[in-house]
């Protein structure tokens, strides 16, 4: 179990060899055994093994089974889950259940997935390493003093130390691929409109998407193809027929014209992550394919964009956490200043919940998009932003004019350390500047396990494609996976 | 004049559908507080709107009806700002492309002839309500979400009414039409028709004209408290221009609520919120395009409105402008009603008198619909025809109409069982008057005397032979008869 992937232990159980319930008492017994990375926020083993148990006697009976029947599948605690805790890494929403599920979770119960906890996040998915949780940090399960990479840390540690084979995250500025690339694993955001957001507590409305974790590509088509597809209840769900990602897996793309960005390999890259990325090119070149340069010479201004659309939106998102239907209400909410004193109870309610249920980082991007969506400032930073998505979007649409795919590292750096940048905000934002533009521009991309530093952190390897291509990156990223042995590294765990 | 008001109104109108305008959770009015509700209507993390189609359809609608032009693309816009009625603390509305563009709203003209014209439309643009804050005891207050999402049409017209009577006329004319639409129930009462007034005065002073401060009116629960609230805010702002002098330059718009039962207005305070509202593109929903055919699908939808329709009555049904528009007012099921029974008989003045003295009194008195009223169009046409072919005269037409509505019964089995019948027979006509001359001799002699008027005692007679024939003779045959028998005796 202990390497085991999605689709082998799909085998096994259609086959008999093993049962639902056998094989979740084995996560839940890892799960328990590695607490101390704390990938988990909330995990019922009676829960899940009730719902193994129900697909076993589902199985027995011989009644259609779905298509991940029996399979375990960790859930990023930001997608609502029927009566369970859905919590978003936050102190706000800590005793928050939802009275309904997320369309991706109503997916996951039609194909007969066994629910398997929910994981750590950065709150309200803002951040990079997880570290702004306020369960405390998800641990690397390659090296316990550095970061999971984030937000959706949880989701990639749970993968990546094999208490879990496969788990859904969300991806708003490289939330699944920077965490999949530091944990080494493989992450997936698809195309916005490819997954349905209902029941995805928002972060960045415009951004934000669902996106599967797995030990290889295989396993990650397997659960898109599960959530994937058009919901009348996300009017920006997009209505395109879902292909079969597994059929064509193994046949590669009839065109295989790779771009690279020459400044993506550049000022700020990680030495041994560069020549890790440069080894990837030669893999794809020696298995046919055209290697090209091409150029988005508005990514620069990717960061700082959406440094302005995401918290404008957030700000806005974030408005109806206030303490009077649900969530975390104060309970003193006295004036704490003179100047409080003429405020009416209910606002001072309102003001004393968010400031005890809301983060550090929390607060500070929904004051910087409250700023940048004011009257006089709208122009200057909100508007300016869209504009320069325009501009981002276009570079890509000129790009895939010429190349099938963009190949780039996905993070800057492997895994930090633990604490190293979250009193340096701009260095951590950094982190997502080769994901960002993707969400700006709404195309899919995935991350692939393509090495290991030194000191043995993992580099994940980057592959961007037009929107709906997903079965172009998936056959493309399988390319490499055939060539190489990435995919199979597991960190050694005690 | 001392001065002239200026007047622009604020509607909103809640739309008639089954669902929300973002959800498909109920609309029902008058439920127990907060049980019409659903996880997108109390803003839920996680939820998203997905727009009713239904809703935009009757927005689009009521925009053609209105004369405005509808924009080929619209797109729905968050407004931020912080209020417990508000579940998400944002309201889903549209900013800087409303789907519909001008339009006016008529003002109707008043008996003394005032009025006339149109009002234009700043906009009309669609939202999600708000739900509903009750001030209670103990200081607390209470949040009734219920309301929460549904279909709101906000119609905000120019300054262009000039006295509290056109702004409630042209309200009610409004009303009226989005009522011969479907669009809206509009019951102020319910909250489903709800006015905020905008009023200042232009006064001439000196030669130049000042204006006073414009004062926004809420808290208008009536179409009569718009008109009083209008009245004494004009009278208010002058007595206080002449105490104080200010004008618009020296004081910003102020807020005040109207009392129905002091019949004043007072200061309001206003909604803890700043005025920026910080909006932007709402990115959970998707821009809405509408291309010409689907205008002319709705164009097409609209069908007749109520100033058409009181036109058509005084040029095809001759009826007097005051009939047409008391047909009309009542409603789109009265003014078919009538022209149902106008068509099947040509007898339009009857058919409007009746329908008006009878019908409408007695869906009055009894607080019926018209749908529930027993005696349908084709009946009472009926009735009619048989008063047209002389087989009852007019007063045993109503009489009959008068048993229809009471009894409910086939009108055959009434006029059967009542004896009802017209005496068109020359013979028995002519000797009922015979003796009815003959039981009033005085009658004879005021006529020959000239000490009464002739036409009241030739009244009076005609009477005497309806009572002679029991109320069934003709009344046309026994006015004729009568003239020649009088004369021939004062010849």
């Amino acid at each position: 179990m202990a390497s085991a992937n999605a689709i082998e232990l799909l085998a096994q159980l259609n086959s008999g060899a093993i049962t639902s319930e056998e094989l979740a008492r084995g996560y839940l017994e890892r799960a328990e055994r590695l607490g101390r990375l704390n990938a988990f926020v909330h995990l019922d083993p009676e829960v899940v093994l009730s719902q193994a148990r129900a697909l076993d006697s589902k199985r027995r009976a011989g009644q259609p089974l779905g298509a991940l029947a029996g399979l375990p599948v960790a859930i990023k605690d930001v997608l609502c889950v029927d009566g369970e805790l859905t919590t978003c890494g936050s102190r706000m929403l800590k005793n928050f259940r939802p009275p309904y599920d997320a369309t991706a979770i109503t997916r996951l119960k039609a194909a007969d997935a066994v629910l398997f906890g929910k994981t750590n996040m950065d709150e309200f998915a803002m951040g990079s390493s997880t570290e702004t949780s306020a369960y405390g940090p998800a641990r690397n399960p390659w090296n316990e003093e550095c970061i999971a990479g984030g937000s959706s840390g949880g989701s990639a540690v749970a993968v990546a130390a094999d208490c879990v084979p496969l788990s859904l995250g969300t991806d708003t500025g490289g939330s699944v691929r920077q965490p999949a690339s530091l944990c080494g694993v493989v992450g997936l955001k698809p195309t916005y409109g490819r997954v349905s957001r209902y029941g995805l507590i928002a972060y960045a409305s415009s951004l934000d998407q669902i996106g599967p974790f797995a030990h290889n590509v295989a396993d990650a088509a397997l659960l898109l193809k599960a959530v994937a597809g058009h919901d009348a209840l996300d009017a920006t769900s997009v209505n395109l027929p879902v292909p079969d990602y597994l059929a064509s897996l193994e046949t590669p793309p009839e065109s295989l014209r790779v771009g690279v960005v020459p400044e993506f390999l550049g000022a700020g890259l990680d030495p041994e992550i560069e020549s890790a990325i440069r080894e990837a090119i030669k893999v794809y070149e020696a298995a046919g394919a055209t290697v090209k340069e091409v150029a988005l010479p508005h990514s620069k201004y990717g960061v700082p964009a959406y440094y302005l659309v995401a918290p404008a939106e957030c700000s806005s998102n974030l408005a109806r956490y206030d303490g009077t239907i649900y969530g975390h209400r104060a309970e003193d909410f006295r004036p704490q200043y003179p100047n409080e004193k003429d405020i009416a109870p209910l606002v001072l309610m309102m003001m004393a919940s968010r400031a005890e249920g809301f983060g550090a980082e929390v607060k500070r991007r929904i004051m910087l998009g409250t700023f940048a969506l004011s009257a006089g400032y709208a122009d200057q930073f909100y508007n300016q932003a869209l504009k320069v998505r325009r501009l981002i979007k276009n570079d890509f649409d000129a790009a895939f004019g010429e190349v099938d795919v963009i190949l780039s590292p996905t993070s800057p750096t492997p895994a930090f350390r633990l604490g190293e940048k979250t009193s340096d905000p701009l260095a951590m934002y950094l982190s997502d500047i080769y994901t960002i533009t993707a969400n700006l521009a709404g195309i899919p991309g995935l991350s692939i396990p393509c090495g290991l530093t030194k000191s043995g952190l993992p580099i994940g390897l980057q592959l961007l494609g037009p929107a709906f291509s997903e079965e172009t990156l998936l056959r493309t990223a399988r390319v490499f996976e055939k060539a190489t042995d990435w995919h199979t590294k597991r960190p050694e765990l005690m | 004049m001392e001065y002239t008001i200026i007047i622009g109104l604020e509607v909103h109108v809640q739309l008639l559908t089954e669902s929300k305008m973002f959800s498909s959770c109920g609309t029902e009015f008058g439920l127990p507080p907060n049980t019409q509700t659903d996880p997108v209507s109390l803003g839920l993390p996680g939820t998203l709107p997905v727009m009713n189609r239904k809703a935009f359809e009757l927005a689009l609608k009521t925009a053609v009806a209105l004369g405005a032009e509808i924009a080929p693309f619209t797109k729905w816009d968050r407004k931020n700002y912080y209020y417990p009625d508000l579940p998400k603390n944002y309201q889903i509305s549209q900013y800087d492309l409303p789907f519909s563009r001008g339009g006016s709203l008529a003002i109707p003209v008043q008996k003394d002839g005032s009025g006339g014209g149109s009002c234009r439309l700043t906009r009309v643009h669609l939202e999600e309500d708000t739900g509903k804050m009750l001030h209670g005891a103990g200081g607390f207050s209470e949040v009734d979400l219920n309301r929460a999402g549904i279909p709101l049409l906000e119609i905000v017209s120019e300054p262009d009414l000039r006295s509290a009577q056109d702004a409630k006329a042209c309200l009610e004319e409004l009303r009226l039409t989005l009522r011969y639409l479907g669009v809206s129930d509009c019951e102020m009462q319910e909250g489903s028709l709800r006015c905020d007034a905008n009023i200042n005065l232009h006064i001439p002073a000196d030669g130049k004209t000042v204006a006073t401060p414009i004062v926004e009116i809420k808290n208008l629960n009536s179409f009569r408290a718009v008109e009083r609230a209008l009245e004494y805010e004009a009278k208010r702002q002058y007595t206080k221009w002449k105490a104080d002098g200010l004008t618009i330059k020296d004081a910003p718009k102020e807020t005040r609520g109207w009392s129905d039962p002091e019949g004043i207005t007072k200061p309001q305070r206003q909604k803890e919120t700043a005025a920026d509202y910080r909006y932007f593109p709402e990115p959970d929903l998707v821009p809405v395009v509408v291309d010409q055919a689907w205008i002319d699908r709705v164009r097409a939808s609209v069908g007749e409105l109520p100033a058409q329709r009181r036109e058509r009555f005084e040029t095809e049904y001759g009826l007097s402008a005051y009939d047409a528009n008391v047909l009309v007012e009542q409603g789109q099921d009265v003014a078919d009603y009538f022209d149902a029974v106008a068509k099947a008989t040509g007898e339009f003045k009857l058919a409007s008198n009746w329908i008006q003295q009878d019908v409408l009194r007695t869906v009055k008195e009894k607080k019926l619909k018209l749908a529930e009223f027993p005696v349908g169009p084709d009946t009472l046409a009926d009735l009619i025809n048989r008063v047209k072919r002389k087989e009852l005269n007019t007063n045993q037409g109503r009489e009959v109409l008068a048993k229809l509505i009471e009894t409910g019964e086939p009108l055959d089995a009434i006029i059967k069982s009542g004896g009802y019948g017209m005496v068109a027979d020359t013979s028995v006509i002519a000797q009922a008057v015979e003796a009815a001359l003959a039981a009033n001799p005085k009658a004879i002699e005021d006529l020959k005397g000239g000490k009464k008027k002739p036409d009241a005692v030739k009244g009076f007679l005609r009477g005497q032979v309806m009572k002679q024939t029991g109320g069934k003779a003709d009344p046309a045959l026994v006015g004729e008869l009568l003239d020649a028998k009088l004369a021939e005796l004062l010849a």
